[in-house]
């Protein structure tokens, strides 16, 4: 939940009037998007690009080294590491992705409807969030997954229930400033019903923050996911993924460093790449 | 004739931002002699309040001066490197601001903050520091300045705020100070107070003083002599008396025409038509022409320095026997002229 | 009103969020799919074992009363009986969070002397290579995975060089300073990056600001500006945005205790949770979150003394 702390405060009406003005494309976006792209890329194609399996055992052709038959080298059940990195990634980044689509949405819906109705609903609302938000993002996380069983669906359901409180939280903010502003007013004045004033009216004018956070909540997210994977918790194997790849080369570190360097590169990678992304997807929706 | 305290000759300043680059000071000069009060008056954006910055160096990033000189007591300034520069400011030039509650540092109780100047400058021990504080807040009228020396910004009201920021500026007993709107933030029964206490300031220390701001009822008040800026030139200077009776620039006589009289009511309030020009694309020949209701095809092109009219009176305006006519015939500016 | 009561009400605040805490960490256990009691005691689940364990923890009276003798047991302090050390679970993270106090104030002092010389420098050269260089840092940084953090730092100061021991915990003041060194230079380069970020930022705020143009009219010296009056703004925040991150460094000692094998809480988590001892866990989660809303409460008490327009009201 990197970051809630340094956002920007809800936009006056002037602000919001004079918005909509020139939309840059900043280096930022440009590099950002080049970076994904490759990345985004290479995963995809990953069958296309390695003729390696990624989970079948080849124990004659254990730990290999850097060649140019194996480009990174092999692990210590002689599987490629550069095809397990490109089916990893496949794993990590669909997780990430979704899981903080699925915040993003539950959290949006959930905070609109606090702000919008306020009273009670916002009352109680508010309340869970601080009681989420009381625990280590992390070690919550952990709990749910130890309680739910190991397996993907366990990662998809902890992450989502721990993240969406962001999104609510922002969505809120921003909606309470906003209902303020005078052209709530005139909607309801002219009558609109509130699914109508929510979603034509309000929502697009507050998500702009949202998306910019879901940019570094994803690259978080990441991170979760591969530190639950290094830890034992996350992807069971054998199937290929960063974090257990990290955990399972760290015994070769003095040896065969490659094995657990090379998928932390692509992370530190990776989050370069969302950042650039965010940073300019910032610039163009011209959120400070 | 008194040592001029400052001569101010031909300075131009630039100041470049990304998306362009403005001249918020085009060929002003003008002249203070010791304990003199020289007002500067002008709307928002004509340059003013640049100008003033510009005297010693505290122009925002992409801001320098590109042409002319500063003659501080003999010295140029604009010559001075940043150090010698510091030397200057606080020690020998004083300067207070608009808004009071930005102005002072607000984590920072207002006697360390009035103190800071002479311990910085002259070698004032903590405790020496203090003591010129209290003495300080004595002369600008804040009660029980012991106890006030604690008192964090936040904490005092508009007034006080800047009778600590005028205490602050006094500090090291500069000869001139540099006054930036300080009032225009202020109540009007709270500026009174202040306009006073600068007044008194002035008379007791003999102190410089160059008051900008764009009220000119208020600048006629404390001042000796005015200067009227629009679009980053002086286009009229002299004696407050001279220059509010008899006007010889149209933008003066605009002004003055602008200014509510309760004596005499109007039916209909006179605005000068039109809007400023831009001053990053300034016209050519006289800048007030779009609006002046005197203008003829000679003020299209050319440069219009001040001219001199009457003693110490100068003008920007060729035209300017057409205006002070107009100014006579005006019964308001005419009334005050008889009187 | 006073600092006192100031500080009262926030605690007055504060329960219902700690009364929120209680409730999640309750239902954790019922939220195990099938028996609870079969599921904790795993391949040990003998029926009678399991009538033991419910009839312990009461799983066979109604919801409320479950609730009432598990928040009465907490307020004692007593979260039940390790399954695996047999021991008091209360007695075991206590221990274990000794070490783990110790490695977060270590890893906090290395952040702050890593991260404000970097941002004053960044600051101070706006827009010239050193600030460039330095805006790089959160860039990278903030993609870092601890674990990978934790193996470089192995790789590159412990095995390849010897400089540091990479493993257990050493006796001794020295000894604690010397082994614990890695594990909190790993955590601190986990959030240094953020605090260079915000830090940079205020600094920069801070600079211009118009009482900084009012100390520079007084002709002060830049490092006297900087220090007395730039740095001294920024303090607040930065303090604040420090506390909330003592959040993120509790998380980041599960992995961190666990790659250096230290004996903290961080590490018993992860340990218990192989070890399916449901009560350790239970108790961790609970005693973490309560950290974390202390610190808050610390970090804004510490905010109001250091800001004076704070107000009591």
């Amino acid at each position: 939940m990197a970051g809630l702390s340094s956002l920007p405060p809800p936009l006056t009406s002037d602000e919001l009037q004079r918005g909509r003005g020139s939309r840059r494309v900043s280096p930022n976006l440009v590099a950002g998007s080049a970076i994904l792209l490759v990345i985004i890329g290479l995963v995809l194609a990953a069958p296309l690009i390695s003729s390696y399996s990624p989970t079948a055992l080849n124990p004659l052709q254990a730990l290999l080294g850097l060649s140019m038959h194996h480009l990174l080298g092999t692990d210590e059940l002689g599987r490629d590491e550069w095809t397990r990195l490109l089916y990893g990634g496949r794993v990590d980044l669909e997780i990430a992705f979704l899981a903080v689509l699925a915040s993003f949405v539950l959290g949006t819906a959930i905070g609109c409807l606090a702000g919008y109705f306020g009273g009670w609903v916002d009352v109680l609302v508010m309340r869970v969030v601080d009681v989420i938000l009381a625990f280590p993002f992390f070690v919550l996380v952990i709990a749910l997954v130890f309680i739910l069983g190991p397996g993907t669906k366990s990662i998809y359901i902890a992450i989502i229930a721990t993240d969406w409180v962001s999104y609510t939280w922002i969505i809120r903010r921003e909606i309470v400033a906003m209902k303020k502003h005078e052209f709530v007013l005139a909607a309801a004045a002219l009558g609109y019903k509130h699914t109508r004033i929510m979603l034509r009216h309000l929502i697009p004018n507050c998500i702009t923050q949202a998306i910019v956070y879901s940019m570094s909540d994803v690259v978080f997210t990441i991170l979760t996911i591969v530190t639950l994977g290094f830890l034992g918790l996350g992807v069971p194997p054998p199937t290929a993924e960063w974090g257990s790849m990290m955990s399972d080369g760290q015994q070769f570190i003095t040896t065969h460093w490659e094995l657990a360097t090379f998928p932390g590169i692509i992370v530190v990678i990776t989050g370069i790449g969302l950042s650039l992304f965010g940073d300019g997807i910032a610039d163009l929706l011209r959120v400070e | 004739m008194t040592d001029l305290l400052l001569s101010v000759k031909n300075l131009r300043v630039e100041l470049s931002t990304r998306r362009e680059t403005v001249h918020p000071v085009e060929n002003v000069s003008f002249d203070l002699a010791q304990g003199e009060t020289l007002g500067i008056v002008g709307e928002s954006g004509c340059g003013k309040s640049m100008m003033l910055r510009t005297l010693i160096g505290l122009l925002p990033r992409g801001g320098r001066a590109t042409g002319g000189q500063i003659v501080f007591q003999g010295t140029d300034l604009l010559s001075l490197n940043e150090k010698q520069l510091r030397d200057v400011r606080g020690r020998s030039i004083g300067m207070i601001f608009q808004e009071p509650m930005t102005a002072l540092n607000p984590v920072m109780q207002v006697g360390e903050q009035i103190a800071e100047g002479p311990i910085a400058h002259l070698g004032f021990t903590k405790k020496a520091g203090r003591q010129r504080a209290v003495e300080l807040m004595q002369q600008v009228g804040i009660p029980d300045a012991v106890r006030r020396l604690r008192a964090y910004p936040s904490e005092l009201s508009g007034g006080m705020r800047q009778r600590v920021m005028i205490a602050m500026a006094l500090a090291c007993e500069p000869k001139l100070l540099l006054c930036d709107e300080p009032t225009t933030a202020l109540d009007v029964t709270i500026q009174d107070q202040i306009l006073k206490l600068l007044l008194e300031l002035q008379a007791s220390t003999g102190i410089g003083m160059i008051f900008v701001s764009h009220d000119l009822a208020v600048v006629s008040q404390i001042c000796q002599n005015v200067a009227v800026m629009y679009a980053a030139q002086i286009v009229e200077i002299g004696s407050v008396a001279s220059v509010l009776a008899d006007p010889t620039h149209p933008y003066t006589l605009g002004l003055l025409r602008a200014v509510p009289d309760f004596d005499n009511v109007k039916s209909v309030l006179e605005s000068i038509p039109g809007i400023p020009p831009s001053l990053a694309d300034p016209p050519i020949g006289c800048r007030f022409r779009a609006r002046c209701s005197f203008a003829q095809e000679d003020c299209a092109v050319g440069d219009f320095p001040l001219m001199l009219a009457d003693g110490d009176h100068a003008s920007a305006c060729i035209h300017s026997d057409s205006c002070r006519a107009a100014a006579q015939a005006d019964p308001i500016i005419g009334a005050r002229a008889a009187r | 009103m006073t600092r006192g009561m100031y500080v009262r009400r926030r605690l007055l605040l504060m329960l219902p969020t700690a009364f929120g805490v209680t409730l999640v960490t309750f239902f954790m256990i019922h939220l195990i799919p099938g028996d609870p009691a079969v599921t904790m005691l795993g391949i040990r689940a003998t029926p009678k074992a399991v009538a033991l364990l419910r009839r312990e923890w009461g799983l066979n009276r109604p919801l409320y009363e479950q609730y009432w003798l598990f928040l009465s047991r907490i307020v004692r302090g007593n979260f039940g009986t390790s399954l695996f050390y047999g021991s008091s679970a209360t007695g075991l993270i206590l221990r274990a969070s000794l070490v783990t106090l110790e490695l977060i104030v270590y890893a906090v002092v290395l952040s702050v002397v890593i991260a404000v010389p970097l941002a004053v420098l960044a600051a101070t050269h706006r827009n010239r290579i050193a600030d460039q260089a330095v805006r790089a840092i959160p860039l990278v940084g903030m993609g870092m995975p601890s674990a990978w953090i934790a193996i470089m730092l192995i790789l590159l100061l412990g095995l390849k060089n010897h400089v540091f021991p990479v493993a257990g915990l050493q006796a001794g003041f020295i000894g604690h300073l010397d082994s614990m060194f890695l594990p909190s230079l790993t955590l601190s380069l986990g959030i240094a990056p953020l605090l260079i970020r915000s830090l940079r930022s205020s600094l920069i705020d801070a600079f211009e600001a118009d009482f900084v143009t009012t100390a520079r009219s007084k002709g002060i010296g830049e490092y006297r500006v900087l220090i007395r009056h730039a740095i001294r703004n920024s303090l607040a925040s930065s303090l604040n945005i420090l506390g909330l991150q003592i959040a993120f460094l509790i998380s980041g000692t599960l992995v961190v205790e666990s790659v250096f094998a230290l004996p903290g809480v961080g590490a018993l988590m992860v340990n218990s949770i192989f070890r399916r001892d449901f009560p350790v866990v239970q108790g961790i989660t609970f005693i973490l979150a309560l950290a974390v809303i202390l610190t808050n409460l610390g970090t804004d008490i510490i905010h109001s003394m250091l800001d004076p327009r704070v107000r009591f009201e």
